[in-house]
């Protein structure tokens, strides 16, 4: 056939050649990391001259500092992370939740979750794909609900900025309201509230798996693509949270939260606040990391990011199309709920 | 031959609409194209992760962008 000239064989770079290059990033990255910190010391009071006691000092040394150290952060995670993730895909997800009843499903929706490739715009395909392959509707609402609160750009700005501990407290945090949230409004039969013809939906043809097939350069390519396509998504965001967080950096007195902020109501008004905001993790942690650092507590401030992340009001109107307004405030009143506690037993415990 | 872009409309629905374009442009072949941004429909197709290309009513990709050589070498070996 005359065509199949045209087409290229498949890339045969070698494979020491892709992993010396693979490697030699890294060691960039260690580098770079390593040295943010002292370059901006020597940028911003050497060289520019500004003192880091005064508020502008600690200021824009904070603002290029943070900026620096998020979007190294951000690069090697999404990197990372989009090869691990490039060996999952909701198709298999699915496959692994299919017949599992509530309770168990929900725990397995709630890590699956965590771990699969999604993008808050196919929330609605992948809807109606698990309800219609007769996956439980809580088991379906658990997925969609650990996916966006417990990821990894989540994780690992987190570990960055607060070390191990409230890692892992956020981590089992975000699961719990997963698997509770969705375990409750499975328990609500709430079946009748979802547009009928997610139902009536019939799979046809066969179910491909974006997973399988796959070389290293290819998982590496899409690696690459995706932290373009991330970075270039958030940037918006990133500077409009690491500019608020470094002017509190800089005005806001030490441990001004702590003097007004620790009263009962600092958990609720965290989530009043939280949940309009529409961000996601990257552009609420410096927010957050500036936040504390004044002294506002830790179960706060992680009650405002989750309601900032697993809430957001454009993820809402894409499932209007299939959930009826009664389910989505469920939803919403179930989640802020859920969020609510985590934040009153974070306070308590930290 | 019948080409469907299945996404609603997201960043990556428009990368995949052009490298289709480029491919079947390069292979100088005659297609019609069809983008269907109907969730429900988008399901039918047992699609969960957009974007998704269809060829001659069969789903060859889901969930991510392919290149150009890879989207000719699906077009070829059909």
């Amino acid at each position: 056939m005359s065509v199949s000239a045209v087409v290229d064989q498949p890339s045969t770079r070698s494979p020491v050649r892709r992993w010396l290059f693979v490697s030699a990033a890294v060691v960039v990255w260690f580098t770079l990391y390593q040295l943010n910190l002292r370059w901006w010391n020597w940028f911003v009071f050497e060289l520019v001259g500004l003192e880091p006691d005064t508020r502008l000092g600690g200021s824009v040394h904070f603002f290029f500092y943070d900026i620096t150290k998020i979007a190294l952060l951000l690069t090697g995670v999404i990197f990372v992370v989009t090869v691990l993730r490039s060996f999952m895909s909701v198709e298999r997800t699915r496959a692994l939740l299919g017949g599992r009843r509530e309770g168990v499903g929900n725990v397995f929706a709630a890590g699956l979750g965590v771990v699969t490739p999604f993008c808050s715009c196919s929330a609605v395909p992948a809807f109606i794909g698990f309800v219609a392959a007769g996956v439980p509707l809580g088991v379906t609402l658990s997925f969609l609900i650990a996916s966006p609160l417990v990821n990894e750009v989540a994780i690992v700005l987190l570990f960055g900025l607060f070390g191990w501990k409230v890692t892992a407290l956020y981590i089992v945090g975000g699961m719990v309201i997963a698997i509770v949230a969705g375990a409750v409004l499975g328990r609500l039969r709430l079946e009748r509230w979802v547009e009928p013809f997610v139902f009536e939906t019939r799979l046809r043809g066969k179910v491909i798996d974006p997973s399988a097939g796959l070389s290293w350069d290819d998982r590496l390519l899409m690696a690459r693509e995706e932290v373009v396509s991330i970075l270039r998504k958030i940037w918006p965001y990133l500077l409009v949270g690491i500019g608020l967080g470094a002017a509190i950096h800089g005005w806001l007195p030490a441990d001004w939260f702590a003097a007004h902020a620790t009263g009962w109501w600092g958990v609720p008004l965290a989530v009043v606040i939280g949940v309009p905001l529409y961000s996601n993790a990257a552009g609420v942690l410096p927010l957050v990391e500036a936040l504390h650092d004044k002294g506002l507590p830790m179960g706060t401030v992680l009650a405002f990011m989750m309601s900032v992340v697993a809430l957001s009001t454009p993820e809402m109107i894409l499932l209007r199309r299939v959930l009826k307004p009664k389910l989505i405030a469920t939803y919403f009143g179930v989640v802020a709920v859920s969020i609510l506690c985590i934040g009153f037993l974070f306070n308590l415990v930290i | 031959m019948d080409i469907k872009i299945l996404g609603s409309g997201c960043a990556k629905c428009q990368t995949l609409e052009r490298v289709t374009h480029e491919a079947v442009d390069q292979l100088g072949l005659e297609a019609e194209y069809e983008k269907v941004t109907d969730p429900g429909e988008i399901a039918s197709w047992g699609v969960m992760a957009t974007p998704a290309l269809v060829i001659d009513d069969e789903v060859v990709v889901s969930g991510r962008v392919p290149t150009v050589e890879d989207i000719k070498r699906m077009l070829t070996a059909r």
